[in-house]
Parts: structure tokens; sequence; C-alpha cells
């Protein structure tokens, strides 16, 4: 190990941009990722999470900006930082006509392990991921949850110092969903870096750090707890009778930013400057003749995500 | 050294796995050339016998009735058909029913006896190939049996070497090992890196740190193994069936074969680095198999087409495997005596091995 790798930072990127034709898919963004940490990308559908991996895998060249992955500069580091790197893809790309050993046999191969450090691997891998039941069944047959821990089975068979994850829950139960989340602690307290996309708030509670990122931007940066402390808005909670008439009304005033509908609660993100938001909220339901009690309540991570992504009322 | 054995190895022993669980295809391997060569070997026959004839015997005269004998007799034709008149002949033919009519004028012993006008007529449907070769014979055949042998004598004594039986088979089913591996390894290769790209794993295998020439060659071995089996069973059906000699050595043959398998599946991965679609993949393999099958020498003469044929045909590595084959197994060539077109072989596999590699990125722009 030389004194780069021993850095703390794992990833770093600066001005990182990747256009396809006239889209421009992640828009100059910066990164820094700390070491032995689970580093979360937050952000709906189309938001350039999956781009922005691909680049850090080496997978994709940026059109501009430049990256660090564990003291490689990319594209040209692509290759050492191969073996070092452990990369989920976001469908399931092992292959279904080989059983879970088979697939993990090959890939241990791949990665040049011999034949009895292979062994181990396996065996060690079938154990860790609870897949010695299903060793000898085609990976096809398996089930959402088993197919995702032999997808994390495969990334981290060779024991990487960096585990790149694409949405790797999205096909999976609530159950597998926190086995799986309990698993990537383990392997971050062993001192691997983890970086994981979702687009579950709980899971993005869950991370270290997060990034927000918003049709290929960078709109918020930090610690979960930090962001939702931090965040530019006002929350207010309101129970009433006639929660869809109440949501018609309060979205016509230009001061509330979004409001949303949790059975007989309204969960409404308030302009910051606004003064007493619950008591200006009960004012005009008031007059609206709808009965109704509102109080401040605490930003939740997706009250963040919408003050970051611009309050688009929904 | 040994992670680039464990990473080919690796490669060839999960395309076997693929390879023995995908039925269909597996059974291709086998399948494919004995139905071909079944099929060529029994179907195709440019040495034409007992075509279904018909005749018009106006003079019934033991004459006539000796030449439709002698005519029966030579086995080009089987006379299923009487026609009473002309016109009634010329009908069969239109219908199909025959494709060869004799007619026999009322004058029929006069005309042969007297010598200067035909003493008959044949009439035949050449709107399916080698059918005016079995009449030119036919037409041979009342002069042969009526005039004494010295007036007939050829100016050239015809000699024919290598095949002189001149069965078909014979100049087909060595022809047809090159055909049939050139169908399904060009195919298997050719659709390889492609159903990766479609199944998705190409993503996993191109963030791992396997290089591109270990996967490429890691997919042909397997195959390389399977071509020389194909190779086997067509040798082996030809000879037990078609009465194939083998005039050279077996291992001549096998090294020629080695090399044009090679060839066809470096070929094979090029068309896979090529295309986006298994079936774009197989669209183009087509496109190359159907020249290979025309212009290689298998169904026509070489030398008999024109020159920018020939030009192509000289860029098709089967071409240059028929020349191979034919030598070793029916002319008793050796190896060495054909070398260069061993060595064209050779720089086929080469060139399209290198151009697949440099063609391929581990990358998904």
């Amino acid at each position: 190990m030389n004194a780069r790798t021993l850095s703390a930072t794992a990833i770093s990127a600066r001005g990182l941009t990747r256009r396809f034709g006239d889209l421009v898919a992640v828009d100059r963004l910066d990164l820094d990722i700390e070491r032995g940490r689970i580093y979360g990308f937050l952000g709906p559908n189309g938001s350039g999470k999956s781009t922005t991996i691909r680049m850090l895998c080496g997978l994709l060249v940026p059109s501009a900006g430049e990256i660090e992955v564990l003291g490689h500069a990319l594209p040209a580091g692509s290759e050492p930082l191969r073996r070092r790197l452990g990369y989920m893809t976001q469908s399931f790309s092992l292959y279904r006509d080989l059983s879970v050993r088979e697939n993990l046999d090959f890939i241990g191969m791949i990665y040049g392990l011999r034949k009895a450090a292979r062994a181990e691997a396996v065996r060690r891998a079938l154990h860790e991921f609870e897949l010695e039941d299903q060793r000898r069944q085609r990976a096809g047959t398996l089930s959402g949850g088993q197919k995702q821990r032999l997808a994390l089975a495969v990334a981290t068979l060779h024991r990487p110092e960096l585990l790149i994850l694409d949405e790797p829950t999205s096909a999976v139960d609530p159950q597998s969903r926190r086995d799986f989340w309990d698993t990537l602690f383990e392997l971050a307290a062993g001192g691997a870096t983890v970086l994981v996309s979702t687009h579950f708030m709980d899971e993005a509670e869950r991370c270290h750090r997060l990034a927000i990122l918003d049709r290929g931007r960078l709109v918020a940066e930090g610690r979960p707890a930090d962001l939702k402390r931090d965040i530019p808005a006002r929350v207010v909670e309101i129970e009433t009778a006639e929660p869809e008439r109440a949501r018609q009304r309060l979205l016509g005033e230009p001061w509330i930013a979004s409001i949303a509908q949790m059975g007989n609660l309204l969960h409404a993100l308030v302009a910051r400057q606004q003064a007493a938001p619950a008591a200006a909220i009960e004012a005009v339901l008031r007059a609206a003749q709808i009965p109704a009690a509102a109080e401040d309540a605490p930003a939740n991570l997706e009250d963040v995500f919408v003050a970051a992504t611009g309050f688009r009322k929904r | 050294m040994i992670e680039t054995l464990l990473r080919i190895g690796g490669v060839a022993q999960k395309e076997v796995r693929q390879l023995v669980r995908d039925r269909p295809t597996f059974g291709m391997i086998v399948g494919i050339p004995l139905l071909q060569i079944l099929l060529f070997g029994y179907a195709i026959n440019l040495d034409v016998r007992h075509l279904h004839a018909g005749y018009l015997d106006l003079a019934n005269t033991t004459d006539s009735r000796q030449v439709l004998q002698a005519a029966e007799a030579s086995q080009l034709v089987d006379f299923t058909r009487r026609a009473a008149d002309r016109a009634q002949l010329e009908a069969m033919i239109r219908r199909g029913e025959i494709t060869i009519g004799l007619v026999l004028p009322a004058d029929f012993t006069a005309r042969l006896r007297n010598g200067t006008r035909p003493a008959g007529q044949i009439l035949i449907d050449n709107s399916g190939p080698s059918i005016d070769n079995v009449a030119r014979q036919l037409a041979e055949l009342p002069l042969a049996f009526r005039q004494p042998a010295a007036q007939k004598t050829s100016r050239f004594a015809l000699r024919v070497l290598y095949n002189p039986e001149r069965y078909t088979a014979v100049q087909i089913v060595p022809a047809l090992i090159g055909v049939i591996l050139n169908l399904t390894l060009v195919l298997f290769t050719a659709i390889a890196i492609v159903r990766e790209r479609e199944r998705g794993n190409l993503e996993l295998l191109i963030a791992t740190p396997i290089r591109t020439a270990e996967l490429m060659i890691g997919k042909i071995m397997p195959y390389i193994v399977i071509g020389l089996l194909q190779t086997s069973i067509i040798l082996a059906v030809g000879v037990l069936l078609f009465d194939v000699p083998i005039a050279g050595d077996l291992i001549d043959l096998y090294l020629a074969a080695l090399v044009f398998i090679g060839a066809s599946l470096a070929l094979g991965l090029l068309i896979s680095t090529l295309a986006q679609t298994q079936f774009q993949a197989m669209q183009v393999s087509v496109f190359i198999y159907l020249p290979s099958i025309l212009l290689s020498g298998f169904m026509f003469p070489f030398e008999g087409m024109p020159r920018f044929a020939q030009a192509i045909a000289e860029w098709l590595p089967l071409t240059h495997f028929i020349r191979l084959v034919r030598g070793i197994l029916l002319r008793g060539a050796t190896l060495g005596e054909m070398q260069h077109e061993a060595w064209i072989l050779a720089a086929f596999f080469l060139a399209f091995m290198v151009l697949a590699v440099l063609r391929f990125h581990k990358r998904l722009d």
C-alpha cells in the first residue's frame, strides 16, 4: 500500500459531468467520500445515480471532470481499481443457468483465487449470506431476496476495499432489506467503504452520509441528522377531519411549499421566513371553515428531499 | 500468469456448463451435422438417374422397342407414361408428370439406317438443373446401340482421377465438413458476447479484472473441441455411408480443421462485438454464410466463376478449407504441399481475433 491509498478519502470527484447527446445526465458533481463509511445516493429515477456510479466504477467515461477512486485517477486507472472494487449492478447480472455455487466459483476464478483459497471463499460466502441450502439451485430460480444476497456475496467474494451498490434493495421484501443493511454495517465495520444508491427514505436515513441528487445535480449533502436539522423550511403537521378540502385550500397559499396527506394527518412544508407557521395555517383553515389543529413538527428525510429538489408542488 | 490461466479456465468452464444446460443448442452440435450430411449426402446428386420419362412410339417396330429398352437399361430414365400423340406428350411435360419425352417417328427404322436425319427427338424440361446433361447422354444411346464401335471413337480418352465413379457424395461430403463447421461455429460465437449483454451479465463481467483477450480465448476454447467433434462425426458418416476415401493423413486433416475452426470462431467473435442484439448477430452470420456456400467451390467450380466472385471467395475462410479438405481426403495431398492455404486460414484467425479484442471495450459507452 502506498501513501495515497492510505488517505482518508475513498472517492473524490470534481466537476463530474456526463452528457448523452443533448441530455446532461450528471451535471458538475463534486463528491468526497470517506473510507469505512456507508455513503448514500438518494434521488428519484433519472436523477443521475446510476450514471454517476458507473463513472465511479470506470464503466463510463465522464464528459468532463476528474475522479479519483482509492488513489486511482479514472478512467486511466480503471483496471488496477477493479481488483479492489466490488460492484453490484442494479438489475440481476449473474448467470441464471448456473447454480449459486457455480456463480461464486466462476467469479472466484475471475478474481484469480487459487483452488484452495477459492473453495474457502465460496464456503464462507455461502455461510455468511445464508445460501448454503440453495448452493445447488440455479440462480434464475432464486427469490428476490436470495438473488440479492447472491449478488452481494459475489460482489464481496474477493474482499474489496470499496463496495458500490446500485439500488440493491429495489426488488426485495422489508425483512430482507433490514438483513441486507445489517450486512452492510458489518462490512463497513470491517473497514470497507460502501457507496449505495437508493430511492427509499428509510435506507437513506441509515447512511453515515448522504448526497441528494436531482436531475443530475447535487442538491444537498451531509449527515442525515444535519440535513434534517438544517432544512431550509419548517414542517407543520395538521390534524383535520377534512384532509382533502384542507389540502386543496392550503395548496393555494404561496408560502406553503408542499403538502402531503398521511391518513388524517397533513404534512406541510412551509417557507422558512414564515413566522409562526402553525398559527398561520390554522388561521387560513378557520377562515375556510375547516376545523383543524396544527403544530410544528421535526423534519424527516423526505422533507429534506422535497426542500432540496426545489419545492415542486405535489 | 496463473491468474490469466484461471480466468481463461473460468470462462471456458462457465461456457461449457451453460452449453450443456442449453438443450436446443447442445442438440444443434450433433443434430445439425448429422441432418446436413444425410440431406446433402443423399439428396444432392448432380449425377442424375431415374428421371421420369414418357415416350411416343409412332413406329412401333423391333428397332424402336429396342431403343426404348436400351434407354431404360441405362437407368437414366424410367418410362412412366406412354403418349398417343405429340400434344399429349408435351402436356405431360408441362404438368410436370415427366421431365423427358422421347419421340420415335413412324419412319424411325429408315432414319436410323439412312443416318442423315436425326432418328428421333428428345424433349426435355430444363427448368431444373442438370437435366440437359442426362438428355445429352441419352442422345448418344441409339447410335451406340446401332452403329459399329469404330465409327464413334472419341478423339480423347478420358481418365477420371480421384472419384472415378463420379459419386457426387464423394465431392460433397469432405467440403460439407467445412460448410457445417462454418454454419454452427460462427453462429455460436457470434451470439456469445451479445447474449451476455442482453442477459445483463456483461456489466458485472466488465467491472472485474478480466482482460478482453482472456474473455475471448476462454469463450472459444470449448467450441474448438466441439468443432473437432463435429469434424469427426461428419467424417465418420462420410466414410461409413458414402464411401468417402481418406487418401491423405488424418493428422493433416485435423490440423487443417483446427485452423479453420479457429478462424470461424474468431470471425463469430468479431461479429459479436459489432452486433447489439442476438438477432443482429444471426443476420450478419447468415449474410456471410450464403456467399460462403455459393462462392467457396462447394457447389460450383471455383474456376468457372467471374473474377470478382473469385476475389470475394478468396476472402472467405471456407474457400481455403474446402481446397485443403478435398486435397487431403480425396487427392492424398499432405498439409505441407498445401501449406499456403493453411497459412491463410491462420492469418484469418489472428486478424479476426485481434480485431475482436480491439473492438471490445470494458465500458458501457
